[in-house]
């Protein structure tokens, strides 16, 4: 188990009812953590719509996640 | 820096003079407006909300690839955080280039590419008093519908 901080945005920020959580994970990759936060908060969008950042790169799902990393959640976009 | 988030009104005058040069015969602006109708809703008012750290620096990459693949002379474009009114200027592309084929091109590749990969999302506020983040299925009403645990539309794309 790893200890990370999750940090949402927009829809997703509004359904977790917070901005950030600190976590402990058996999850592996971002994905793999985006699937038990998912559950957890009820986020409907698939990882195909959204994005991911790790400490504020953008990442991709397979992205390994390691101990006090920063996980940032990105609902599917709607620029201009 | 030639991409910028900004909370305050874009100035379409202003960010053009930026394009000029001697060696420009052409120069293209798009400016994305605030609408009041969306998908047959009434629209009241938006906020954009931006990771702008992020959108900065994927904006920096988009008019780079896109200077390169049109030989452009320069780009440049600009992109609205917080509440806009109907008729607020949400997004704004300028490009300039020795000629308009290049430019026509290069000021649509730039604003798709940043609808496309931007993290901005915009929560629209409705006539009726509804407001709603757009293209997210989570908050939607139809989502609070699913059952516990996994939702099925995540299941799908797994």
């Amino acid at each position: 188990m790893i200890a990370v901080t999750a940090r949402y945005f927009a829809a997703f920020r509004d359904r977790a009812g917070r901005d950030s959580e600190a976590l402990t994970t058996g999850a592996r990759t971002a994905g793999e953590l985006y699937a038990e936060l998912a559950a957890t908060h009820g986020f409907a969008d698939g990882m195909a719509r959204c994005k991911v950042a790790v400490n504020d790169e953008f990442a991709d799902w397979e992205t390994p996640i390691e101990e006090g990393d920063t996980v940032l959640f990105f609902p599917p976009v709607a620029g201009g | 820096m030639s991409f910028r988030i900004s909370d305050q009104p874009l100035d379409p005058e202003r960010l053009k003079r930026a394009l000029g040069r001697d060696s420009a015969g052409a120069c293209v602006c798009f400016e994305g407006w605030v609408r009041d109708r969306n998908e047959g809703a009434s629209v009241r008012a938006l906020e954009y909300e931006a990771h702008a750290a992020l959108a900065v620096k994927e904006g920096e990459k988009i008019l780079a690839e896109a200077r390169e693949k049109f030989g452009l002379d320069a780009a440049a474009a600009e992109h609205r955080s917080g509440r806009l009114e109907i008729g607020d200027c949400a997004v704004w592309v300028g490009v300039s280039a020795a000629h308009r084929d290049a430019a026509f091109a290069a000021a649509r590749f730039i604003i798709d590419e940043l609808k496309r990969r931007l993290p901005i999302w915009k929560k629209e506020y409705y006539g009726d008093g509804h407001s709603g983040w757009i293209n997210c299925l989570t908050g939607k009403s139809g989502a609070e519908a699913e059952p516990p645990g996994l939702p099925r539309s995540l299941n799908r794309q797994l």
